[in-house]
């Protein structure tokens, strides 16, 4: 096991108490080859050491203090956290960027439920994480006891499952049964709930005991060779196909085997918003982000398309407008290993229910490449090509600075100086979209997002998550003046763990998605949007973070190489312009080829001239 | 429709809450749900009655799946199967008019299993119908039903069905519904009483 003897994270922790940290890390890791009497505290480190945990993100409390106490004798390094919402994004951003189970602790009552936001965003994006909180002593559950608070209750339908410990001997087995559930099959959150009484007692550890049951796929996948020749037939017959790629690509690594079935088929690929970073941005055949602010000439693609392949994506609402109305002309081929997924929004033609990288493998070799006879997608994708028009020009750079700093501006030009090789964490609005469409992704795992429960407050603390997990990564939060204030407790965090993360603060001055559908939808009634927030520039600096305004075109470059070159973390507040919409926009309720464009005069239209 | 559901579930505490949160997510009334224990230890058999729309069935079952402590599931949905129901009826009768109700007792098979002088309790198991039968005439005469108490269905497919052994024996469950229907067509058709 790779992860023993990772002492060096406790060195640094300033935990004052850690007096010998290595002798001490050692004899931990000692308890998971021969069996030792712990207590469940102790037990509760040596498990998570052992399933490879590294950092934690959690805040302490009264019923979680004696896992806290037994925390140094252990090679896992926890990040102190100002609110536990913060704990279970840091935990998700962690999970997201590394691939790794992440890990939030809290306390009972308050602490617990502090927790829930960031447990339901994880688990709508199907996101491995394991809660632990602490609860009452087993003889007062259930009794009203100070800060007792049902939480396997309260998080039951937002978890992949929970659990209750009262005993020390059930926690090892629980733990790792936990771990087993968060990773396997479609991912999600676990949360496991410990009586303080199960973390004084003590009982046998036996890590190789406490190892879970052989993983049960789901009764229902189900891929047979009848579906398969279907699905080929389907592909080769088809005149307009479209690939539609979502957040199960990356989960399944599946994305040399899509890219394999676009280019031997000629196949043109959109992205869901979570499937950003699946198939390169760059790729030919590479449509971009599909749905409500997708790009028109991929929601045009879908709604003039023969066959719909949907690869590990749930046809989410935002994705396809309304339901009656979606790709009418299309059969639909959807690859997917949560069998309740079938048929829930969109009636399929062929299931193929499994793990998306062994059903394309299987699907692969019965398509044929050109050269063999297979399909010529040319005219296809010269159609699609052709409905571009004139906003194909999609490089911005050298459009005329007319003095007015736009957010597609700041979004285009951090991708352009960050060469698209960061991990972006956005919040949750019209940031988010701008940055789908203007910061391009080739890799997996660089756009870190809450698609699914669209969390505000999510960008800072997840940003954090994802930094520790991938330390040599540049990590860029971009959040709204609305969200960012949501969690901005954490700066703090930043501090305190000395964390370099770049903050891009899209500063309109309203709630700018809210305002935008007030202005589209409720005749500019801008009620409760505008927002008066304080100068974050000065409130990073009260932190200690150094941070500058930009309010000018011309002063962005300037800005970004300030802040990327700053040894610390670094803030900007981009003052853009208020009233600024995303567009295309497909209203809530209507068709995908029902949408708002970008008005003539708007000037962010691209013309040939800017080329 | 009404689906019909068949699950094993880890007799645990929760467990119940969390089948049922499901049903509540999904919107769907539970109109009858019966638990007890199965053939397999540590393992409870309920039997879940939902009204749906036929397409529901599907995602009802593999969200079931998903339930961590749910060890098997089966849609009995038009398969063949025996449904039986227990009931308990409370009839207000004084050993005066007793003597009609013995009659009908005996006539819908049932039986008197408490006597008192002012009343008397009716056992009876069957389908849903037959039971619903006795009841209606019971109610025909005003005020003499004083308590009733249903259990719910119970359900169990016939043959060799259930999904764990159709899963055992290697065979899909299009196979299985196939030589299902080859091998007892005649018991398909009717209830055996």
């Amino acid at each position: 096991m790779g992860h023993k003897g990772n002492a060096k994270t406790k060195e640094n922790a300033s935990n004052a108490n850690a007096a010998a940290p290595n002798a001490d890390a050692a004899d931990a890791n000692a308890h998971l080859n021969t069996p030792t009497r712990l207590t469940g505290a102790e037990i509760l480190w040596a498990t998570l050491a052992g399933e490879g945990v590294t950092d934690v993100f959690g805040y302490p409390g009264g019923a979680i203090l004696p896992a806290y106490d037994a925390l140094r004798k252990f090679p896992v390094k926890h990040v102190l956290v100002r609110h536990e919402q913060g704990a279970a994004h840091m935990a998700d951003g962690y999970a997201r960027a590394s691939g790794k189970v992440g890990v939030a602790v809290a306390t009972s009552g308050p602490g617990a439920t502090n927790l829930v936001t960031g447990i339901a965003t994880a688990m709508l994006d199907s996101i491995p994480i394991v809660c632990i909180t602490g609860n009452v002593s087993s003889k007062v559950l259930g009794t009203d006891a100070f800060q007792e608070v049902d939480i396997t209750g309260i998080t039951l339908p937002v978890t992949k499952h929970n659990f209750l410990v009262n005993k020390a001997e059930d926690l090892a087995k629980v733990l790792r049964h936990a771990f087993q559930i968060a990773k396997s099959g479609r991912p999600g959150p676990v949360l496991v709930d410990i009586t303080k009484d199960a973390q004084q007692a003590s009982a046998i550890f036996d890590f190789e005991a406490a190892k879970p049951r052989p993983y049960q796929p789901h009764p229902m996948l189900r891929v047979e060779e009848s579906g398969l020749a279907e699905a080929a037939e389907l592909i080769r017959n088809s005149k307009r196909p479209v690939i539609l790629a979502g957040h199960g690509v990356m989960d399944s690594g599946a994305m040399e085997q899509v890219r394999t079935l676009a280019e031997r088929a000629q196949i043109p690929v959109g992205l869901t918003l979570l499937g950003i970073g699946g198939f390169p941005m760059s790729h030919p055949l590479c449509l971009g982000m599909m749905g409500m602010h997708g790009e028109s000439w991929v929601n045009h693609a879908i709604q003039e398309a023969d066959l719909l392949i949907a690869c590990g994506m749930r046809f989410d609402d935002r994705v396809t407008g309304k339901l009656t109305d979606y790709a009418m002309k299309a059969k639909k081929i959807h690859i997917e290993v949560d069998p309740a997924e079938i048929n829930k929004n969109v009636k399929v033609d062929v299931a193929l229910v499994g793990d998306l990288r062994e059903v394309l493998e299987q699907l692969l070799p019965r398509i044929g490449t050109r050269n063999q006879g297979g399909r010529d997608g040319s005219v296809w994708l010269k159609t699609i090509e052709a409905s571009k028009g004139a906003v194909t020009v999609r490089d911005i750079k050298n459009l005329p600075d007319l003095g007015h700093l736009y957010a597609a501006h700041v979004m285009h030009d951090l991708w352009r100086m960050t060469a698209g090789d960061a991990i972006i964490v956005t919040d949750v609005g019209q940031h988010q979209m701008w940055e789908a469409q203007y910061y391009k992704h080739e890799k997996p795992r660089t756009l870190i997002t809450s698609g699914g429960l669209g969390t505000m407050g999510f960008a800072l603390p997840a940003a954090i998550g994802a930094k520790i997990a991938c330390p040599e990564k540049e990590v860029w939060v971009i959040a709204g003046d609305g969200g960012f204030q949501m969690t901005a407790a954490e700066l703090a965090t930043i501090v305190q763990e000395k964390i370099k993360i770049n903050i891009a603060v899209i500063n309109n001055g309203y709630l700018g998605m809210v305002r935008q559908w007030q202005e589209f939808f409720y005749e500019r009634n801008y009620e409760a949007t505008p927002l008066v927030s304080p100068d974050f520039v000065k409130l990073a600096d009260a932190h200690g973070i150094p941070g500058r305004a930009v309010r000018k075109r011309s002063e962005v470059e300037a800005a970004v190489n300030e802040a990327r070159s700053s040894t610390r973390a670094f803030l900007l507040n981009f003052m853009v312009e208020k009233e600024d919409s995303v567009y295309p926009m497909i209203p809530a309720g209507s068709a995908l080829h029902e949408m708002i464009r970008r008005p003539e005069q708007d000037p962010l239209e691209e013309t040939a001239e800017d080329k | 429709m009404l689906h019909t559901f068949v699950a094993y579930v880890e007799d645990l505490p929760g467990v119940l809450t969390r089948v049922a949160s499901l049903f509540r997510r999904l919107n769907i009334n539970i109109i009858s749900l019966t638990v007890g224990r199965s053939e397999r230890a540590g393992l409870s058999r309920m039997t879940i009655v939902a009204e749906a729309s036929a397409e529901a069935g599907h995602r009802i079952r593999a969200s079931l799946f998903k339930l961590e402590n749910v060890v098997d599931v089966d849609d009995i949905a038009q398969a063949p199967s025996v449904t039986r129901e227990l009931a308990l009826i409370k009839i207000a009768a004084t050993p005066q008019n007793r003597g009609q109700i013995f009659d009908l007792a005996e006539v819908f098979r049932a039986r008197i299993v408490d006597l008192t002088s002012e009343s008397l309790i009716i056992e009876m198991t069957g389908v849903e119908s037959k039971i619903e039968g006795l009841i209606e005439i019971l109610r025909e005469d005003e005020g003499r039903v004083l308590e009733l108490c249903r259990s719910g269905k119970m359900t169990m497919r016939r043959g060799h069905h259930l999904s764990s052994v159709v899963r055992a024996m290697g065979v899909s469950e299009a196979e299985s519904a196939e030589r299902e229907a080859e091998l007892a067509p005649d018991i398909v058709t009717g209830e055996v009483e």
